[in-house]
Parts: C-alpha cells; structure tokens; sequence
C-alpha cells in the first residue's frame, strides 16, 4: 500500500496539472470567441464570391480554361492547415490522417505546410513539404493568403502542379469539427442552374470572360483559403477547449480518488497507532 | 418619373468586414478599363476593380472610400463590390502611405527586375490613392 508521503506528492501534482489545463481552456473560450467572429465576419465575402463565380460559370458554359480543366502534371499540391501549439485533442492528427488517407501516392505529393505540426507530422513520414507558412496561422490576415496563393497559382501556371487541395478542419460548432479536404483547382463548381421563371439578363464582362476569369478565380481561391485559415483557427481552439475541459475533469476524477485513498491511508495508520499504544499500556499493567 | 425611386442597393463586402450597405442615388469608381459611374438601371456587369476612390453619393450625401482590388457586379438594382482592401478616409494613415510611395518611387527609379516593377507600380498606385484620399 503506497504511503501517505507519496499519495500526498501524487495530488499536489495532479492539482497542478488541473490548474494548468483550467487556465488553458479559459484562455482558448475567449480566443474562441474572437475567432468565431472573425470566421463569421469573413462569410459573407465568401458567400458572395461563390455566387458570382458559380452564376459566372453557369452562363458561360463553353469556355475552356486551364483554372477549369486542370494541368497534364500528376502532381498534387495541399495546403495543410494545422496549428503550431499542440494539446488541442485530436485536431492536428485528424489533418495529418486525413493525407494519409487520401489515397494520393506520396510521390504525387508537395506539401504547402501551414501550421509546425502538420508539417513536422508530414515530413516526417517522407512527404515533400514544399513551402512552410507556419507563422501566418497565428494571425491569418488576407493578405497573407494571398499570398501563399498567388506563389501556388504561379506554379499551377507554369505547369508544376496539375491539381490543388486544401486540408482544413471545418468548425461546425463548439463541439463538433471536421477535417476536410476540398479541391481549389481545377475549379469545381455547380454552375448555377438557370432559372426559368426569373428573366435571365445576360451578364456583361469588362474586360472579356476569358481575362476576367483570369482575375476572378484566384480571387475566389484566394477567398476559399482565406475561410479556411479562420476556420480553422476557430477549429482549433474550440478543439483545444474541449481537449482542456475533459482534462481538467479527468483531473478531478483522479483528485477525488486520491483523497480517498489518502484518507483511507491516514486512518489505517492512526488505528495501527491506537493499537500499539494499547498494546503496550496493557504490557506493562 | 419624377418621383420614381433612383436610389440602388450597394454593398462593399471585404474578406473581414461588411464594409458597407447602403442606398445610393449614384456611384463612381475605377476599374481595369477606366473609371466608371452608374445609376440605376445599368446593365448587368461584372468588372474588375483597380486602386481608386469609390464615391457614393446617397440621397443625404456623398461618402469616398479608398478601395484596392476586386471586382464589383452590377445589376439592375443593385452593385455588390467584393473588395480585397477598403478603407474610409479617417482610418487612412497617412504617414505610413507616405512612406509606402516614397519606397515604391525609388524602387521604380532602380529599375530591377520585371515582376518588382509591377509590384512596385501598383504599390505607388494604392498609396497614391490613400494619400489622395486622406487629403481630401
């Protein structure tokens, strides 16, 4: 039976591990808080952007450009969002499983690493990270996304990359978050279906569709990704809440346990203690 | 027609912000092609915005905005601005504007390679347009 001395030493370090974790969830609620709002804040530019893109794409339905169709090249580039601090439950790995998972073969596959732990994970399993963003996810600001997307772009362009995805965790709500993987290029939209019974005016484009597509889906590709970093960001610290919110009551659990245990332990020896000194008294009687 | 309503619904959205939503009577702005004004009644449009200012002018007034990269879609009763950067005026600063042309001036002057001079230039572009702006 362990004694008194280390049971005692054992609670006092769980009770600090639990002050630990307590703060830490604190801290991600209000970090939390302020990322919701910005992924909120940064809907309504996506949204709108889809709109236009999609309603662009349903009324020209015959052009043929390389941002639609894709490049010859086998190769796959992924961004990868992750985050650089750990202790955040499963939200880095789930990323990383998510790649892995793909069923894209890992010679196929550049790396664009957002995020220390999903490229430090990735590379560390032999994939080739090409580029390494990790410093933006601490405060993704637009043009920060532009970016890391114009430098994609350009190499999609010159033929180095034929397909691009993004690897992102997708906030639902505070409990709930889902890795995803979309496709950013070729584009794959649902052109949108003409309506009937609304009279369609023919939309204008200044300059011509061919440029304007040419300006406008980097635009979109650059917004998709913008979402996706405030997205996950919120992602990541209501998976670190959570995370730190079961830890602090796993804590608890294992408080209680010991305290019982401690006090069992206290008792038996104050017993044993009560009898020697009877003990003793009536030897001497 | 007299009395008929001309005001149209714009809205200037950026990626962090709702910029603005309002009524306005007529709008100017710059686009790759030029600059541009509309009433109501234009005809549907998509263009792609360059470095300018954006005036609106509302039934009470007029309100100027800098606003760099985009592009904008106009239909008949309503224009929606996706902007990549918008500011008013008073959250302009000017100092740092100041400093942005002056760097991209003497980058233009040294005349390096072909992609910094387009970089270069849109940048004296975008801080002409806030110092504009903000003097105004």
């Amino acid at each position: 039976m362990a004694t008194m001395r280390d049971i005692k030493r054992r609670k006092t370090s769980i009770q600090s591990t639990q002050q630990i974790t307590k703060a830490m969830k604190l801290v991600s609620t209000v970090k939390l808080q302020k990322a919701r709002t910005r992924a909120e804040e940064s809907k309504p530019y996506f949204n709108h952007m889809y709109e236009t893109v999609s309603s662009m794409l349903g009324k020209s339905e015959n052009i043929t450009h390389p941002y639609l169709t894709g490049g010859d090249s086998k190769k796959k580039a992924i961004v990868t969002i992750t985050s650089n601090r750990g202790l955040a439950g499963g939200y880095n790995s789930n990323i990383s499983k998510l790649i892995m998972n793909s069923g894209f073969s890992k010679e196929d596959v550049i790396i664009y690493a957002v995020g220390t732990k999903g490229r430090d994970f990735l590379s560390g399993k032999g994939y080739y990270v090409k580029e390494d963003y990790s410093d933006v996810i601490n405060s993704p600001q637009y043009s920060d996304a532009k970016t890391i997307c114009d430098t994609i772009i350009q190499s999609f362009a010159a033929g180095e990359i034929g397909e691009i995805y993004l690897a992102y965790t997708s906030f639902k709500n505070t409990v709930s978050q889902e890795a995803k993987l979309i496709k950013l290029l070729p584009v794959e939209i649902e052109p949108k279906k003409k309506d009937s019974s609304e009279k369609s005016v023919p939309m204008n484009y200044e300059p011509n569709e061919q440029e304007a597509l040419d300006m406008i889906i980097p635009k979109y590709i650059t917004s998709l990704f913008f979402g996706a970093m405030v997205e996950s960001v919120a992602s990541e610290n209501g998976a670190r809440m959570q995370a730190m919110d079961s830890a602090t009551s796993n804590a608890e659990a294992m408080i209680d346990d010991l305290s019982l245990k401690y006090n069992r332990a206290r008792q038996g020896s104050i017993t044993q203690e009560l009898t020697e000194i009877i003990a003793g008294a009536e030897a001497i009687s | 027609m007299a009395e008929e309503n001309k005001s149209f619904e714009v809205e200037i959205i950026c990626p962090d912000r709702v910029f603005y939503t309002g009524k306005a009577v007529f709008l100017e702005m710059n686009t790759v092609e030029g600059r541009m004004g509309i009433y109501k009644n234009h005809i549907p449009l998509t263009s792609v915005l360059a470095p300018g200012i954006v005036r609106i002018t509302e039934e009470g007034g007029m309100r100027k905005a800098a606003v760099h990269a985009g592009f904008v879609e106009i239909l008949q009763d309503k224009v929606t601005m996706l902007a990549e950067i918008a500011e008013w005026p008073q959250e302009i600063d000017l100092a740092r504007a100041e400093e942005a042309r002056n760097r991209a001036e003497s980058r233009i002057e040294e005349k390096s390679d072909q992609i910094d001079m387009a970089r270069a230039e849109l940048a004296l572009r975008k801080s002409l347009v806030r110092i504009n702006l903000a003097n105004q």
